[in-house]
């Protein structure tokens, strides 16, 4: 295998927005690369729709605070709050920025950016749903990619496009590189560096019906866990209530931030009945729930009973094409229904990580629960978990996540490069890539350990036991299935022998990480007795305080998940009851 | 229902030109032709290769040509082509392997325009302000994902490779047409350049080949506009 050699003092894994984000704080005072495996504009951020919040008062007063609280609430009391508080002061500053670089935002008549409605945000802390998200129509994600990306580009920052790492090279808990894989040619690439940023976004590809990209695989997480570093709060994934039934494509909250309402199959407005204050702009995890919770109760629609609708019928169609374009553009293509006329049938999505690589405010990344540090290792986006989110996200926090940690992963490169100096790393650098590759280039291939089955076996199961309702039956079920599939991904083959753009081979590792997303969110699932936010436990209904205001630390031991935890940071936000 | 596809393949390391390879797959009438190629690779033939990502047309990764048209893989249904399926990689730019084209030239025609917002003014600590009718102006080409389906149905890229193609210049037109901008001078003298704009012959292959349906051709006759009342 040909090894290439490169020396940087940073490397920044994944150009997504968090990524590229960090990119812009780093650039300027260091030798720095981006490497991603996917060309930057091909990124997920790209696929954001709704917004991103910050109290700009644009529409009506606003506060931060009231943001901060709003995520606290929303968060089910599990989010740090001292990092939420970083998050809703700076989101102000973050979102001027994007904007005098060039972010084409939707516009109020007075020339100021427009904010609409959004799932759990509200004025007075909950008086009313608050107009906080800054938006450019359905595609806020796709205008802050592309914003990022040029400025990146005005400032000739160099990339590694369509390469993949795979490795990281952390001494004595000092980081020295990574190693990348060059999908093109199959080569093997040695960076030297001594700071690494993971921003490689989720991993929704653990469950089946997704809105997730085919590439999150939880490349970043994955790859650390292997190295002895703990994934936290890993029980908690978000279903978003609204995809497209089946296919998992999302319909932004924004739409029902825009006035849009879920139906069952008689036309009731059940969220009424769940969310009596709030009703449809109740946070996702509730409104998942109540989804579910209609269609076990058999008022699902359609023959098998098992979706319900989004109705945007009395919208009108200019608010429809002016505010929710895209997504009406999606119901057009994948459903052939039209929205202007008829409801459209969704059923919960997974959507997103709250879990991830531990890291602090300044994106320093954890090595466990006590505060210890991997020097030189940072994490930024959704790979990360600062935690700002805690149990539950609310809508249009993780663009703002993204760009607030982001940066601030950014500026610890850069106070950390300035206070060390380079150590080298050398070619021997790449071995262990190297021989896991040689390894799958070597078996022969057998249809019955093909990566495709495998895969799918996972993503079934897990749609299956580990969704919106567990309990210990099916955790304990799915435990089980996870140690079967990982016994048989150790005899995982690939027919593609080749070193052009073996996607083949790539997915057999990526495979692997998946795997540990999977047995993280298990086994963190099962030990937590109680149901908070987006993790609900049908044998433990309520919140438990007194034994779980706590982060669950996961760390990889052998083939099992070790446990430990970690108290919650507090601030002036008492836990309550979360009623909207 | 069986579906017949006959994909156009090309292995590097292997082969000295593309050959037609046959399929047939089962599938659904609403699923997308990027699940069809997903079950040739998965179950059928791992080596089959494509890029691919989002899956829901916005990423901008499976442009190809599906029955002689540029489209996105993952945003054509079953029941919207007619059987067999005939796929090839898009034209124009360099075949790495199978369905995967060389996106570097198209990259670096991109990078030509200056796609970023040129404005020397202090902003201050708030927004810029901006008309929701001036942000109207430049709405249909912030759309772009970069996807390369206009320019490679382009026949005049098909002819002369140095031509910047209809992508580049939808994305001079984003900025050009952005009341916040002060680059246009700059930007509109390379689109004076004879690799510029004025190559454009209208043939409209670009707008019918948008997915994310930009008035493309609209776009560059904006652009030629714009050029000429700089002069
Ligand atoms: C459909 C959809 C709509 C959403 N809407 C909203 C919204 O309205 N508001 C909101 O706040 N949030 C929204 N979210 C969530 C939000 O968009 C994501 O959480 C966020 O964009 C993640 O950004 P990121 O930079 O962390 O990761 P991504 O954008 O996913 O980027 C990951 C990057 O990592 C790279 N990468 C991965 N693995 C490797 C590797 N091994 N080697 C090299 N590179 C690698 C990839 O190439 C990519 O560049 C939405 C999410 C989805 C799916
Ligand atoms: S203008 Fe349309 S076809 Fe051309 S690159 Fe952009 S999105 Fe693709
Ligand atoms: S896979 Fe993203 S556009 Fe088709």
């Amino acid at each position: 295998m040909k090894i290439v050699k490169h020396s940087f003092d940073g490397i920044i894994v994944g150009a997504g927005g968090a990524g590229l984000r960090a990119a812009i704080e780093a650039a300027p005072t260091m030798k720095l690369a981006v490497i991603t495996k996917l060309y930057p504009t091909r990124s997920h951020t790209g696929a954001a729709q709704g917004g991103m919040s910050a109290a700009l008062a644009n529409v009506e007063e606003d506060n931060w605070n009231w943001h901060a609280f709003d995520t606290v609430k929303g968060s089910d009391y599990l989010a740090d709050q001292p990092a939420v508080d970083i998050l809703c002061k700076e989101a102000i500053d973050a979102v001027v920025e994007l904007e005098h670089w060039g972010l084409p935002f939707s516009r109020l008549e007075s020339g100021k950016i427009a904010q609409r409605r959004f799932g759990g945000h509200t004025v007075k802390e909950g008086a009313a749903p608050a107009f906080r998200a800054c938006y450019a129509a359905d595609r806020t994600g796709h205008m802050i990619l592309q914003t990022l990306y040029q400025k990146c580009v005005s400032m000739g920052v160099e990339f590694f496009d369509e390469f993949q790492v795979l490795d990281i090279k952390i001494e004595d808990g000092v980081c020295k590189g990574v190693v990348a894989y060059e999908i093109a040619t199959g080569d093997l690439h040695v960076f030297e560096a001594r700071a690494v940023t993971f921003a490689t976004g989720g991993f929704g590809k653990i469950f089946k019906v997704s809105s997730n990209a085919h590439s999150l695989t939880g490349d970043g997480p994955g790859m650390l866990y292997q190295k002895g570093i703990p994934l936290e709060d890993m029980e908690f994934y978000q279903f978003h209530p609204t995809g497209i039934y089946r296919l998992g494509i999302l319909l932004s909250e924004a739409a029902r931030g825009e006035g849009g309402i879920l139906r069952n199959k008689d036309g009731e407005r059940f969220m009424e009945r769940y969310a009596p204050s709030i009703k449809d702009l109740a946070p996702r995890d509730m409104v998942s729930r109540a989804i579910a919770t209609e269609i076990s109760a058999g008022n699902g629609a359609g023959p098998n009973s098992d979706y319900v609708f989004l109705d945007l019928t009395h919208l009108g169609e200019e608010a429809i094409m002016k505010k929710l374009p895209d997504i009406t553009d999606f119901v057009r293509t994948y459903v052939k229904i039209e929205p202007i006329n008829d409801p459209i049938p969704v059923q919960p999505t997974a959507h997103y990580a709250m879990g991830g690589i531990p890291t602090d405010v300044n994106g320093r990344v954890l090595s466990d629960h006590k505060g210890g540090v991997i020097e030189g290792v940072y994490a930024a986006g959704e790979a990360a978990c600062v935690s700002v989110h805690g149990a539950n996200r609310l809508g249009t926090n993780s663009l703002l996540d993204i760009v607030v940690f982001g940066k601030r992963a950014g500026q610890s490169m850069v106070d950390y490069v300035s206070s060390t100096k380079a150590s080298p790393l050398n070619e021997s650098a790449a071995d262990d890539l190297s021989n896991k590759i040689s390894g799958f280039m070597e078996k022969e291939h057998t249809t019955e350990f093909s990566v495709a089955k495998i895969r799918s076996e996972l993503q079934d199961s897990m749609e299956e036991n580990a969704k919106i309702f567990r309990s210990k039956e099916t955790l304990d079920n799915q435990t089980e299935i996870l140690s079967d599939l990982r016994e048989r991904y150790k005899n995982v083959t690939i027919s593609d022998k080749s070193k052009v753009f073996n996607s083949e081979l790539l997915e057999a590792i990526e495979l692997d990480y998946l795997l540990d997303m999977a047995d993280t969110t298990v086994a963190s699932a099962l030990a937590r007795k109680e149901s908070r936010g987006a993790h609900s436990r049908e044998d433990y209904p309520d919140r438990d305080d007194t034994k779980f205001m706590k982060h669950s630390f996961a760390f990889k031991n052998g083939d099992s998940v070790k446990l430990e935890y970690k108290d919650v940071e507090l601030g002036k936000y008492e836990p309550m009851e979360r009623k909207y | 229902m069986e579906i017949d596809l006959k994909i156009l393949r090309y292995d590097p390391e292997n082969d000295k030109k593309g050959h037609w390879e046959y399929y047939k797959v089962d599938a659904e009438p609403e699923e997308r032709i990027l699940d069809l190629l997903h079950k040739i690779k998965w179950f059928e033939d791992g080596s089959l290769s494509f890029r691919k990502s989002c899956a829901h047309g916005v990423c901008g990764s499976d442009a190809m040509v599906v029955n002689g048209e540029n489209m996105l893989a993952c945003q054509v249904l079953v029941k919207e082509v007619s059987n067999p399926i005939k796929i090839e990689p898009i034209r124009g730019l360099p075949v790495l392997k199978d369905l995967i084209v060389d996106m570097e030239p198209f990259f670096d025609s991109y990078k030509k325009v200056m796609p970023f917002l040129i404005n020397d003014d202090e902003p201050g600590d708030r927004e810029r302000l901006q008309s929701p009718e001036d942000r109207d102006k430049f709405e249909d080409t912030t759309k772009c994902i970069l996807c390369a389906a206009c320019t490679t149905s382009c026949p005049v890229f098909w002819t002369a490779d140095s031509y910047i193609g209809p992508a580049a210049i939808v994305n001079a037109h984003r900025f050009v047409m952005d009341s916040r901008d002060q680059g246009s001078k700059q930007r509109l003298e390379i689109m004076k350049d004879v690799n510029g704009a004025f190559r454009c012959r209208t043939a409209f292959n670009c707008t019918s080949a948008c997915p994310r349906g930009i008035q493309v051709t609209k776009a560059i006759e904006d652009v030629k506009r714009e050029t000429l009342l700089n002069n």
